[in-house]
Order: C-alpha cells, then structure tokens, then sequence
C-alpha cells in the first residue's frame, strides 16, 4: 500500500511507542513521591500521533511539539537517558538541565523542540519551512499540536501564510479533545478542526490518532506533498488523553464511562496486534521487553549523573564589558 | 564618503549584505513591490525577487515567531515591523521564544535575525503610531537593540546586526529617514554592537542620549553653550548591550549625568541608565542624574498638544542646568 510503513518501521514504532509509555509510567511513580521538579504533561494513551508521525519524516526533517511531546522526542530519534536525564535537571540533559520536560531540544536529531507556550510551535514550523524554501531544500518541517492551540491566533497567522506561500510544512493536530480542563466543544464551534484546512487552501484530513498506520500514512503523503512544493497538510489525529492534564491535575472532569472506550482502543494494545499478527508474538514481546530495559537503564544512568553548575549566561548580558 | 538619506543608508545595508549572503532575506508588510512604507527596501525586490524581499499577510505575531525559528534553521531573516507601536505583537517572540532558546539551547543553535522597525512622534501620526517603546524590548536578555541616530552608523550597524549571531532588534525613528549624512564608503564598513560615540565634548555635563534624540541632545548643548555651561553629548548608538566604559569615563570628567529617552518616563530607558550610572558612578556624581523622557500618558495628536509631551533640546537643556545648580 502506498506510503505505509514496512514491518521494520512498525517494529521500530511499537519500540519507540512501549518506551513512551514506560517513560511515563515510571515518571509519575517518581511523581507521586514528589522527586519529580514542575508539572509533567504525560502524553499515554497517544503515543501512535508523535511516534508514528516522526516516523514519516526523514532524519534531517523538523518537528515542533507542545508542553506534551514525550512520544515526539522518542519519535525523533532522541535517546532515553538524554530525555531522562534533562527531566532530572542534570547536566548530560539535552539542554544541560536548562529546558526541562516541557522546553527540550536537540538540533541533531531536528527536533527543535518543545513549547510551553500554547500555539507556538505552530508558527515555529512555519518559519523552519519558510527557511527551507528560500535555501531551496527538500527538508520539510512538522508541528505536533493540541486543540486547544488550534485555537490560538497565531495558528491563523501561521497557516495562512504557510498555504499562502505553499511552505513544506505538516501540521498534525493532536486532537486529545481537552485544552487543560475544558473540552473541545466549548473551546470551538465545529467539531472536526480539520475542515479550517479549507481557509488555507490546504489538504485537510481526519485519521484515527490510536491506529500508528493511519498516522504514519498521512504524514508520508503530507511529507511528500510539502517536498513536491505543493505546500502544507493539516493532519487532525483523533486521540484521547487518559492521564489528565499534567501530574498536578486534581481531576474531576473526565468521566469513566467517557474514557473507557479509548482505553480499549490502546494505540499500544492496537500496535501489538497488528505486529503480532505479522511476526509473532514472541518477538513483539521481545521488544517490549527491551525497551522497558531500555527506560531502566536510562533513568539509573541518567539519575546517578552529575548536576550542572550555574554560570552567567553571557550573551543575555545587559553592559558590553564584563568588569 | 558618500552624502546619503538615513532611509538610503539602511538600504545601501540590505542590499550589501543581500548580495554577500544569500542566506539574508527580507520580509514585512508593504516591504516588497512598494518598497515599504519608508521606502527603506526601494529596490531590492527587483534585484533579489519576492522571495527573498517577501510581502507578507498583516500577521505581526506569528512572523515574529517565524523570523525566530527561520534563524535558527539556516537563514539570516530581516523582519520589518511597520511601527513600534505593533511591538507588543511580537512580545512573545521575542519573551519566550528568541530570550529563552538563545540560553536553553546554546551552542545548538544561533538565531541571527534582525526585527528592524521605526518609533518616535512629532508628525501627528497619533498615540497608536509614534510611541518609543525602547524598554519594553530592552527588558529581555538575549536580544541586542541599537538604536543608529545619523545614516552612517544606521548602515554600519545594521551590518552588524545581519551578521550576529543572535536576535537584534533595530530601532529606527520616522523623523530620522530624511536626514542626511557622510557616510564611509565600502561593503565591509562595520559599526559595532555595543559602542557608544561621544558626538561633542564637553567638561560640565553628561547628555546620554540615542536615535532622534540624540539630535535634540546636540541642540541643548548649543543652548547650554550660550551660558557658559559645556554639555558632552553621548550617542549611545546601542542600548542593549550598553557601553557602560563610555558611560564611565564621561561622567569621570563632568561629574553630572542627563539620560534622555523618547519613551515613557516610568520604568524606562532613561530609568535604566539613570540606575546604572548611580550604581556605577555614583562616587563621581555631584548631583542627582536628571532624566528627560515623554510623561507618562498616550501621545496625543493636536500638534501643540504631541509637541508638549515629546522630550527636546529646550527640556534637556533645562534638567542640565537643575543637574549643574
Ligand atoms: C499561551 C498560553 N496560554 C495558556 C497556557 C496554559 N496551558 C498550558 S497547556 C494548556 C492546554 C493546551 O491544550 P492543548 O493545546 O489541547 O494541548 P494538550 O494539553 O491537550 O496536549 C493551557 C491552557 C499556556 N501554557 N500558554
Ligand atoms: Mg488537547
């Protein structure tokens, strides 16, 4: 089937989804005892739109994500302990321990990068496609966001210029159908956020956000549109967030009955059906054994590495001379 | 040396560094087929193409932004931001994008880009169009801002600032793109970030001033002249970082300080530099630093009314002469 992802590629985005999840999990046990520093924003229940979607890219692509953008770090390429390690504050951290959780980046793998600030990432990818069009590159840049910076102003801005002027950019809207406590129905007036692709003069396209093929499948087209030159794609991955806003929500606002049958519909317990099904469940089971050997190794190395210490930033200085 | 207009000045700029880099662009409102409202990039659509000279939507946040990451990705953006006034726009760019990313991020990414725009009343252009808002861009760490007050170093700075490696805001002033000067002739004629210049010397009072009011400052010292009293006048050229030796050594010599600047008085620039000199030359200081700024209220627009808010030669040659009694 066109653009769908080899058994290989599956493999790799079962590994990478299991090593989300166990990220998460294993943070909010850290949580719970309160060793944790600042909200963390748990992304379980929607690992297949980060992971699946980076799976798409190549190497040398972007990608933008949110405050909730483990399984796009994982996606990307990054490693366990260096994610790990810059949630601990510590120095081997991918930022040193300057960034956090929700503020990571790491120019290597194109991952740049995290955003705390609701909508940013948005026009960040846009103007990482503005510069690949004027350099002439056939790199594409993508932006994981949520519906609530669907919302935001300078989501309008940005997409507006980005079908305008035709930019390599995908943007995948994680639709988990809460902005922190208020549900989407009362954030927006239409339902699918997709059909505002329209305005744009973009492709708009609604997939199951719990199926990694039917990411991974727009994405790969997106990406090949946005290298034709033919412009952007807005992708709506329907999803749905089952570990509440961060680990400071006090909840109350999302029903069992609501969530249930998300749970059922695991992107994980999907994922490994499906692969089971193509190379037995021996070897699924064998990667999900490595990595949640892979998460354990990461959170001892990465917690017994050393702290940074803090030094004036230089650059930010206000007077040209230092004495 | 070539006579040019400040607005011929900071083309001459674009267009050097356009045909050195190819990596510079340039986008804004109004800036391509038209030229911008200024005039400032006349020209350079034709020799460089709409891509590169780029006329863009009415969308002041979100090109922030995009200048911000375009940096980080490969290329050299130029942003026009049509009036200061729209500044506010762009906060959040400039707050938690460009300030936080040049410190999280160091030595993975430079963001070279320059958000050039123009402040400053006196043409009736209203309160939503002739503010000086200096301080609210000066506040962030990891962003430079200079503020070029004759065409020479308007050309040599925005060189400069092209080339840095990191974010420069370019503050420009609308009285300033018709006044001329001798500007030095080559490609490669740079005026650094961060040095001040001391425009007249003088013996009995410091005038720190930049953009158009360094004018105003160059006015007062002839005022003052004709009693006797020898004003020195610094064009800071750059307010972020600012050259505190400059700062120092004039003060050394006259021992009293004027900060003059075109925003509001109130958490202001001249508030700035009025607590760097106490904190910095406060053993050298005979009396209180005077400052000279806009009150603190919108701009009006009758022309008696803009004329009465707007700092001048006569307002700053009077807080000289209260520093110097
Ligand atoms: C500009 C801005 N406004 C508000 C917030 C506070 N805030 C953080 S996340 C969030 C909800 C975002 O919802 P959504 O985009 O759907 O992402 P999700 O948390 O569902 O992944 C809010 C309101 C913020 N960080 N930035
Ligand atoms: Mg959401």
């Amino acid at each position: 089937m066109i653009n769908a992802p080899s058994t290989d590629e599956l493999k790799d985005i079962h590994h990478k989804m299991v090593v989300t999840r166990e990220l998460e999990e294993v943070l909010g046990a850290y949580a719970k005892e309160g060793k944790t520093r600042g909200p963390i924003h748990r992304c379980d229940g929607q690992e297949a739109v980060g992971v699946a979607a980076c799976a798409a890219l190549r190497a040398d692509d972007y990608v933008c994500t949110t405050h909730r953008g483990h399984h796009v770090y994982v996606g990307k390429g990054l490693t366990t302990r260096g994610i790990v390690a810059e949630i601990f504050g510590r120095e081997t951290g991918y930022c040193k321990g300057r960034g956090g959780h929700m503020l990571l980046g790491d120019v290597k793998t194109g991952m740049l990068g995290g955003n705390a600030i609701v909508g940013a990432g948005i026009p960040a990818a846009t103007g990482m496609a503005l510069s690949m069009q004027i350099l002439k590159q056939d790199r594409v840049s993508m932006v994981v966001f949520g519906d609530g910076a669907a919302q935001t102003g300078i989501c309008h801005e940005a997409m507006n210029m980005a079908g305008l002027w035709k930019l390599p950019v995908i943007f995948v809207l994680e639709n988990n159908q809460y902005g922190l406590t208020v549900r989407q129905e009362v954030q927006s007036p239409v339902e699918d956020l997709s059909v505002r692709a329209a305005g744009y003069a973009m492709p708009g396209e609604i997939v199951d956000g719990n199926d990694v093929e039917a990411v991974y499948r727009a994405v790969a087209a997106a990406a090949e549109r946005a290298r034709r030159g033919d412009g952007p794609t807005l992708i709506e991955a329907k999803t749905y967030r089952v570990k509440g806003f961060s680990t400071s929500d006090m909840g109350g606002y999302q029903s069992e009955e609501e969530m249930a049958p998300w749970l059922e519909r695991d992107p994980i317990k999907l994922s490994a059906e499906k692969l089971s099904a193509l190379v037995g469940a021996d070897t699924v089971a064998a990667i999900e054994a490595a990595a949640r050997a892979e998460v354990a190794q990461a959170f001892e190395t990465a917690l017994s590495d050393p702290f940074p210490t803090f030094e004036i930033h230089a650059p930010s200085a206000a007077y040209s001379e230092t004495k | 040396m070539t006579v040019m207009r400040y607005a011929e000045a900071l083309n001459a700029a674009l267009r050097e560094e356009m045909q050195r880099d190819p990596s510079v662009f340039l986008f804004g409102e109004d800036i391509g087929r038209y030229g911008g409202v200024f005039k400032v990039s006349k020209g350079l659509r034709d020799e460089f193409g709409d891509a590169r000279v780029r006329d863009t939507p009415i969308s002041e946040q979100a090109l922030t932004a995009m200048a911000v990451t375009a940096a980080m990705s490969g290329t050299r953006p130029v942003l026009e931001i049509m009036y200061a006034d729209f500044l506010p726009l762009s906060l959040d760019a400039l707050v938690n994008q460009a300030s936080v990313f040049t410190y999280l991020w160091e030595g993975q990414v430079d963001i070279p880009f320059v958000l050039r725009t123009q402040g400053g009343g006196g043409v009736g252009t209203g309160a939503q169009h002739a503010k000086s808002l200096d301080a609210m861009v000066c506040h962030i760490p990891g962003i430079k801002v200079v503020a070029p007050a004759t065409p020479a170093d308007a050309k040599g700075l925005l060189k400069s600032a092209i080339r840095d490696r990191q974010p420069v805001v370019f503050l420009e002033h609308k009285l300033l793109y018709n006044t001329r000067g001798e500007v030095p002739d080559g490609d490669d004629v740079l005026v650094p970030i961060g040095k001040a210049k001391t425009v007249v010397e003088g013996k009995h009072v410091s005038i720190f001033a930049s953009s158009k009011m360094v004018i105003e400052a160059e006015n007062a010292a002839k005022l003052l002249a004709k009693d006797g009293v020898e004003a020195e006048v610094i064009d800071l050229r750059t307010l972020r970082p600012l050259d505190l030796d400059a700062i120092r050594r004039s003060i050394a010599k006259t021992n009293h300080a004027v900060v003059v600047n075109e925003g509001w008085t109130f958490c202001g620039y001249a508030s700035e530099l009025s607590a760097t000199i106490m904190e910095h030359c406060f053993d050298d200081l005979d009396a209180p630093v005077a400052r000279v700024a806009m009150p603190d209220m919108a701009i009006p627009y009758s022309e008696p009314l803009e004329m009465a808010v707007l700092p001048n030669a006569v307002k700053i040659a009077a807080a000289a002469k209260k520093a110097l009694a």
